[in-house]
């Protein structure tokens, strides 16, 4: 069997990059290239170091390196009747794990179970000096030392290369149903939010063109009963309609105009920006494709007491999110904690910190809790 | 090396006369406490074993004196140590003695509480079970229910990542909180997330959650609130062999129930507990297991009947439903009083806090069981079995010399057994003081550096609870010298004294 452990490569070629002062740009299998900024530097290809390392069914924990296919995760999970309880995009195939943790990625079951950060116990990374680190373990409860793991997820690579994650696993419902109700999306809103109050086997809930989808997942009585309390028609395409929400495959997600990413309080009614809207996790992440201006976009977002990124624009990739100084110089600092030399994923806003150290930096693009 | 505060008191009085003259310019006479007697009550946190007299109390009313405090400590480089209600069982908020103590008690308002989007904004010292109470009449609680909920602050909890025994379900204080506003060590305040389910950029959230009072101080709390559960049932298994009781846990979760509550209790904690309060447990098991399955209606009753059939399969010798919620109440009280029932058992207990891999648990009590016979020192055990949080409960007497350091001793081999089989060294209650040494166990010195960069960022001069939380690698060097294992010194890399 080849060799799968390249930790200790990983971290050499780490090592010497710094010691030559010459930045690396981490690569998995370039599945979400579209969201981070562009990066300098030689590829870093972590894919090598890969495979399932641990993984106790009945302990609901699973150890896997970086460059593990998620599809291989998900299908070894599937065995035991389990998943990864955050629901990720794969955004292509061959999406790793090192690359959905590093953009913090969570699909449609985020707001009922938790987001990628939320399952994540333990991490192995190499930081920007080429040291092999561990923080967390594999148990459930571990309060030890700074949460390190947790502020890895959604930081691009950019704290350090992410060698090997033990995430928390999830029973897989024994039954799902998706219900149809046709009404607009500011009932929808008011409709999403209230259920959610409610003990409900709610798993997802999302609004698109004059069409609400809510998932309900559990033992099948309990899914029934609960349809028999909400009403609305059952939809038999339900498991396609939520992997393609998941997957951005769903026709409205088909369009040259700049796609945003709102997040928001999720009972906050619709913004003024006109453009198409779509709304997911029960209102909290909201989608908008519109050519409004991106400073009215942000504006919006923020009198909703939320914020708004650019998520995917054909003739730019992503943008930053203006932080404020006081949060924008802590992550300066957190970066020269972890990467002193700015060698792993440098981009354009570390020009900005070594340019001028208090100039307010840019936040990273779409770095997302999940 | 972090800690570069001057001395407030002996050697450097002339620091303590302006500061405590600044604080007077703003503070009110209730909130500033500088006289021995007034000081008393803050000297310990809910591990009393550990005292310290603090320099000054400092009770702000407001988030701007607060500040204010911050900007003064930051001047005259004093220490501060911020406080909740003071229930930790880590000496997290151990006073300084040439420190401020800041509570943060008085800031106890609840803000809002938004039913539609299902949250809670409220001040750091409001009590986490308050938190439920004024959720309630909307139908929603807030989910993490440590022991001391009658007691502890949202505050604490969101430094101390608090636990409780619902975690397996509904996750420690970490995944229900949504954002918080906090004072840096200058005084700055910064806002993290907010009624949202995430934020731009560095998860600074996480970061902060359970930073023990290293990085800032929460002066504001977003929680999220979760419908309640529509019924809760609870079963009672008893074992007569510990090893059936851990097998049966793995049974449940490998049939994909995830119960809300999933509690283990050994015989001495069993006769503890059902000698004060009655809860009908059988005193005579070696073992028993709390099972609580909530959700809808339906959901419960499917999920009661396949636990009643996996639990009467993994050898129980007796299977127990409670007849009602008073009958489901009376099994829980015996849990959540297990630590002062077993205090009745001596002068004095003291709880640790490991976890481990579930798997693991025959071997590790077996291994507490010989500790405890070599210290002569008995240890009940209470175990969150559905998460792997186990806290061996150590029996000693304070009076009688040396039992004391003997306990220490005893509860730090338990923790290095955690952390040898996989575990860690605290599940829930947070390193503080006294598990200072046992982190040098778990990370290596390159870890430990990493947390002292990270340290550094948010607080340069090492201000905020000095000597807490992550150990100097000077301190694991000599804690080093005195744990040789196998004739194998950790941290051979670092200079010895």
């Amino acid at each position: 069997m080849p060799a799968t452990d390249f930790s200790r490569e990983l971290a050499g070629t780490v090592h010497a990059a710094r010691a030559a002062r010459t930045p690396l740009s981490i690569r998995g299998h370039g599945t979400k290239q579209f969201c981070a900024p562009a990066m300098e530097g030689a590829a870093l290809d972590a894919t090598a170091h890969h495979g399932i390392v641990a993984y106790e069914p009945t302990e609901l924990v699973l150890t896997a390196r970086a460059g593990t296919a998620l599809a291989d995760i998900e299908a070894t999970l599937a065995d035991h009747n389990q998943m990864l309880g955050f629901e990720p995009p794969h955004f292509g195939a061959g999406a790793t794990l090192g690359g959905t943790l590093a953009c913090g990625l969570s699909g449609p079951r985020r707001p009922y179970a938790g987001a990628a950060r939320d399952f994540v116990l333990g991490m192995q990374i190499v930081n920007g000096k080429g040291e092999i680190l561990r923080f967390g373990g594999q148990v459930m409860k571990n309060v030890a030392g700074y949460d390190v793991s947790r502020l890895m997820v959604g930081s691009h690579g950019t704290l350090g290369l992410i060698l090997e994650a033990s995430l928390k696993v999830l029973p897989k419902p024994p039954h799902e149903t998706t219900l149809r109700f046709e009404m607009g999306a500011d009932e929808a809103i008011l409709k999403m939010n209230t259920w959610a109050g409610q003990p409900l086997p709610l798993s997802a809930a999302c609004h698109s063109g004059d069409t609400l989808y809510v998932r309900l997942s559990g033992a099948e009585t309990a899914v029934r009963a609960a349809h028999l309390k909400l009403g609305g028609d059952v939809y038999d395409k339900g498991d396609s309609f939520w992997r393609e929400l998941r997957e951005h495959a769903r026709p409205f997600f088909q369009t040259d105009t700049p796609l945003w990413r709102l997040s928001v309080p999720s009972a906050m009614p619709m913004l003024p920006v006109s453009g198409k809207w779509m709304l997911d996790w029960g209102g909290a992440q909201r989608w908008l494709h519109t050519s409004q201006p991106a400073a009215d976009i942000m504006h919006a977002a923020q009198q909703a007491g939320g914020h708004a990124q650019l998520f995917r624009d054909r003739h730019q990739i992503g943008s930053a999110y203006p932080l404020g100084s006081a949060i924008a110089q802590l992550h300066q600092r957190l970066r020269q904690a972890f990467d002193p030399d700015a060698i792993l994923n440098r981009s354009a806003r570390d020009n900005v910190v070594a340019g001028n150290a208090a100039a307010p930096l840019p936040g990273i693009a779409h770095g997302r809790r999940g | 090396m972090m800690n570069t505060a001057a001395p407030l008191t002996s050697e450097r009085p002339h620091w303590r006369e302006p500061l405590v003259r600044a604080l007077r310019a703003f503070l009110p006479p209730t909130s500033l406490l500088t006289e021995a007697e007034d000081l008393r009550p803050y000297e310990c946190d809910g591990l009393s074993a550990y005292r310290r007299l603090p320099g000054l109390v400092a009770l702000p009313e407001n988030i701007e004196q607060a500040q204010r405090v911050l900007r003064l400590c930051a001047e005259f480089k004093v220490p501060v140590v911020a406080r909740g209600a003071g229930t930790g069982l880590s000496g997290g908020a151990l006073p300084h003695e040439s420190g401020l103590l800041l509570s943060l008690s008085k800031l106890n308002r609840i803000l809002e509480i938004d039913p539609l989007n299902r949250t809670a904004t409220v001040q750091p010292g409001v009590r986490n079970l308050a938190i439920s109470e004024a959720a309630a009449p909307h139908g929603l609680y807030y989910a993490p229910d440590p022991s001391s909920q009658i007691a502890c602050s949202i505050g604490g909890n969101v430094a101390e990542n608090a636990g409780g025994v619902h975690c397996l379900k509904y996750g420690l204080t970490v995944h229900n909180v949504l954002g918080i506003r906090f004072l840096t060590v200058d005084g700055e305040l910064v806002t993290l997330g907010g009624k949202l389910l995430d934020a731009p950029g560095y998860d600074l959230l996480a970061l902060l959650t359970g930073s023990e009072g290293m990085l800032g101080v929460i002066v504001e709390v977003t929680v999220k609130l979760l419908p309640k559960p529509e019924r809760a049932q609870a079963v009672l298994a008893a074992y007569d062999d510990l090893e059936k009781a851990g097998a049966a846990v793995a049974a449940i979760i490998a049939a994909g129930i995830i119960p809300g509550g999933l509690e283990m209790m050994d015989n001495p904690a069993i006769r503890a507990a059902e000698d004060f309060v009655h809860a009908g447990y059988p005193v005579d098991a070696a073992a028993i297991l709390l099972c609580e399955l909530d959700g809808t209606n339906e959901e419960v009753s499917d999920a009661l009947m396949q636990v009643r059939e996996l639990l009467l399969a993994s050898g129980a010798t007796e299977v127990r439903t409670a007849r009602d919620d008073a009958e489901r109440l009376r099994f829980w009280a015996g849990r959540k009083n297990a630590f002062p029932a077993v205090g009745r058992l001596s002068p004095d207990y003291y709880c640790m806090d490991g976890t481990i891999p579930r798997k693991r648990l025959p071997e590790v009590l077996r291994r507490i069981a010989e500790l405890s016979r070599e210290y002569a020192l008995p240890v009940a055990n209470v175990f969150h079995a559905g998460d792997g949080n186990l806290h061996p409960l150590i029996l000693y007497d304070a009076n009688k010399p040396g039992e004391l350091e003997r306990t220490e001793e005893l509860g730090g081999r338990i923790l290095e057994l955690c952390v040898e089989v996989g575990g860690t060294i605290t599940g829930e209650h947070g390193v503080g003081m006294e598990k200072i040494n046992q982190m040098c166990v778990q990370f290596r010195p390159a870890e430990l550096e990493q947390f002292h960069a990270v340290k550094r960022v948010f607080d340069p001069d090492g201000l905020l609870n000095p000597g807490k939380a992550v150990p100097t690698l000077h301190r694991c060097a000599e804690f080093g010298r005195m744990h040789v294992h196998q004739g194998k010194l950790p941290f051979p890399e670092l200079e010895r004294f």
